[in-house]
């Protein structure tokens, strides 16, 4: 068949951004996932294409391949993903156990003691801890200008020797300064126009250029 | 011509399968005078590529006729009319389009095989067009209300077969039939295969770079060439942008209408109804992807078009859209403000006019108890597309009624993230009574522990800041914080005045005003 010759010539992108509607791509898009999987790379596109395709063809639907988009979903927030992936997923599929855990995930942050009790699901892609782990950096980045120690460690959760080297590696690389507090080390993070709301001033009243571009008519 | 959107398909038993049997007088072959000369002239004007004409005959010629001898019956059948118009095979599928489209509007019960019928005749009309062997020029308002009413009927269609509990075993029958009509595929590749073959983004990419008239010609052609392909390709892109709204799939959408930019002037302001429905379906996808701020600076504008310009479309058949659309975008704006409070967005006049049709609500929503939870909810269900299961039915299970699926899908989801919201109204609250506070006070206060705390001002952090469109991080909160060590500093988002802003848009007015003043003739 035609479309077989196709799938060896084009790449699994290539066939969702030019043939996207297209039951014959189902088995492709689903050996992506399970690439995406093994190598920690990541396409949304492609994951929402088979999202939808299993929404034209429920009978075709694997659960496990959901779960798996579902994951790494999580594992690209702050981006909005995971909602969007769950907007197509049918409500009666949500109900399901490992479903639930996802979701109960994706909207908390005491996510460790959730997380720990719920290993076998995660422990599928690799890559995973490490992404939750930026994902708190970064909403710890968000919250505070400094940063006690124990409250870094319990939401990356690492503790001892692994979190020295964790501190370290983010001193030399990522601009943070450890001092000493009241009661244990202190992170001081990087400012950012969210924890340091002053930085925010200068950015507040610039106008986008496409903006602008409405009263070029005006000015000639 | 509009689609009546809320029109409930189906309700009473279906009469006989064929023709419609509402009518029994209905003799499909009967032409009167009034449809002879009709044809004729419509005919004739595509012909002579007489696009004033054409829009004349087709907003108001159609119709008038309707009101006047097609209450509730089909006009002829295109076997009759063929004599009138030589049996010009392209012509005779613009006419069936409006004749499927006036038997959407107004025949109930519309039976599987009307909308199958419908169905291949779209199919035939888009092949011929796609193969570019048409050489016609249409009025855009007709174009796009192709493309339109394509997208209602497949909706509709969807909702139809999706209701199977009170289903004759006639109506079953001629769904097992009809399996392949409005098949989501083959809806979603006409559009796509619409917009590649017109090659409307290249075309949109050229004209940025001056190689190429299209807005400036409103997608008119006038080498001699067709418009009919070009404009096609380019509702389509507005099309799909519905479609995936309506299976909830809201980046991708929003992909699809991404070579149009919203920021100028555009081929999509010019119909009103594409104007509308392409804000429409923007603005509620941003809603879904949690980006207010772009979302309400689009229906600020978009309503603000309407408030000035609606006086002129009294009489047109689409009116009635335009108000319901207006009322839904309002619904959303109250929703997406209280979600998202910000002060210096809004025009005055849309402030003025949003205040008076749901202030009650808003201030509702902003209290964050059991009523505000009710008041998104209906809010929410009255302005929301109506959602589609795109899946045919299967036919040999206990028969039940579906079509609500996805809408309950999409309004769990919503409220779930407005919950998330009520549950940090608490921490919202106390950081309005104090500039600085410490950890342990605070704890004390809301009467849970540190941890719980620390973990409640994270998921506060997490849960008011998005990323848009550009990537960048966006605040959704009027009140903000900051912690260093255990000492909480808040931080209240001053509405930025954004001079910038309010300068272009009274640039813009004076500019509007200065021109209707020159106008004015002083005798």
């Amino acid at each position: 068949m035609a479309t077989e010759q196709a799938t060896e010539n084009y790449t699994v992108e290539d066939l969702v951004a030019l043939n996207p509607y297209n039951p014959d791509i189902l088995n492709d898009l689903e050996k992506f996932v399970n690439e995406q999987v093994s190598s920690q790379t990541y396409n949304l596109d492609v994951n929402l294409s088979l999202l939808r395709l299993y929404q034209f063809e429920p009978e075709r639907m694997s659960e496990q391949i959901v779960a798996r988009i579902l994951i790494k979903a999580l594992m690209a927030m702050p981006g909005p993903d995971f909602s969007l992936c769950l907007f197509l997923i049918p409500e009666h599929v949500q109900m399901k156990e490992q479903f639930k855990t996802l979701i109960v995930l994706s909207h908390y942050l005491e996510f460790w003691d959730e997380a720990a009790k719920n290993r076998n699901i995660l422990e599928v892609v690799p890559g995973f801890e490490q992404a939750i782990q930026a994902y708190a950096v970064h909403v710890l980045s968000l919250t505070y200008q400094k940063v006690p120690r124990p409250i870094l460690a319990e939401a990356i959760n690492i503790e001892g020797l692994s979190l020295d080297k964790f501190l370290e590696y983010h001193a030399a690389n990522s601009g943070w300064i450890i001092e000493k507090g009241a009661q244990s080390q202190v992170i001081v993070l990087p400012r950012n126009e969210v924890n340091h709301p002053e930085l925010k001033k200068n950015a507040a009243d610039t106008v986008p250029f496409e903006h602008i571009t409405r009263i070029f008519p005006v000015l000639s | 011509m509009a689609a009546l959107y809320d029109r409930e398909d189906g309700a009473p038993p279906a009469p006989p399968p064929h023709a419609a049997g509402a009518v029994d007088a209905y003799d499909p072959n009967y032409v009167p005078d009034s449809v002879k000369t009709f044809v004729v002239h419509l005919y004739r004007h595509i012909r002579d590529k007489n696009v004033y004409e054409i829009h004349q005959m087709y907003e108001g010629g159609f119709q008038r006729l309707s009101d006047r001898l097609f209450r509730d019956a089909p006009w002829p059948s295109a076997e009759a009319v063929s004599p009138y118009c030589d049996g010009d095979h392209v012509f005779l599928l613009l006419y069936r389009e409006l004749w499927y489209r006036h038997a959407h509007a107004r025949l109930s019960p519309l039976t599987a095989a009307h909308r199958a019928e419908s169905w291949t005749n779209y199919c035939d009309l888009f092949s011929v067009v796609l193969h570019g062997v048409v050489n016609m020029q249409l009025p855009n308002q007709w174009l796009w209300d192709m493309v339109d009413e394509f997208v209602y009927q497949f909706q509709s269609f969807c909702q139809y077969r999706a209701k199977l509990k009170n289903k004759t075993e006639d109506e079953l029958q001629q769904l097992k039939q009809f399996d392949k009509a409005w098949n989501v595929y083959g809806v979603l590749n006409y559009l796509q295969a619409l917009v590649e073959k017109s090659m409307i983004t290249q075309i949109l990419e050229r004209e940025k770079e001056g190689l190429e008239q299209f807005t400036a010609t409103d997608g008119y052609d006038y080498e001699g060439g067709s418009n009919v392909l070009k404009m096609l390709g380019y509702y389509s892109m507005i099309g799909l942008l519905r479609i995936h709204c309506l299976l909830g799939d809201y980046h991708t959408g929003l992909k699809c209408l991404a070579p149009i930019d919203l920021n100028q002037q555009g081929v999509y302001t010019i119909v009103i109804g594409s104007h509308i429905s392409t804000i429409y379906h923007y603005g509620f996808a941003n809603l879904m992807m949690r980006r207010y701020v772009d979302a309400i600076r689009e229906f600020n504008k978009i309503l603000l078009y309407i408030l000035k310009y609606k006086q002129y479309h009294q009489k047109s058949p689409q009116y009635d859209q335009i108000l319901k659309k207006n009322e839904q975008m309002y619904a959303l704006l109250a929703v997406c403000l209280s979600l998202c409070p910000q002060n210096k967005l809004i025009d005055e006049n849309v402030s003025t006019q949003l205040k008076e049709k749901y202030g009650d609500k808003m201030t509702k929503m902003q209290r964050y108890d059991d009523e505000a939870y009710a008041a998104y909810d209906e809010l929410f269900s009255y302005a929301c597309p109506k959602f589609i299961t795109p899946s045919p039915p299967v036919l040999d299970q206990p028969l039940t009624n579906y079509n609500q699926d996805a809408y309950r899908l999409q309004l769990k989801l919503f409220l779930y993230e407005v919950k998330q919201q009520q549950l940090l109204s608490g921490i919202r609250s106390y950081l309005k009574l104090y500039s600085t506070i410490t950890i342990t006070k605070l704890a004390q206060y809301m009467e849970v522990d540190e941890a719980t705390l620390r973990s409640i001002l994270m998921t506060y952090k997490h849960k008011m800041h998005a990323v848009d469109s550009d990537g960048k991080i966006v605040s959704s909160a009027d009140f903000d914080f900051y912690i260093v060590e255990d000492i909480i500093h808040v931080v209240e988002s001053k509405p930025t005045k954004r001079h910038g802003d309010y300068f272009l848009r009274q640039i813009l007015k004076f500019e509007e005003m200065i021109g209707e003043l020159e106008k004015v003739q002083l005798d």
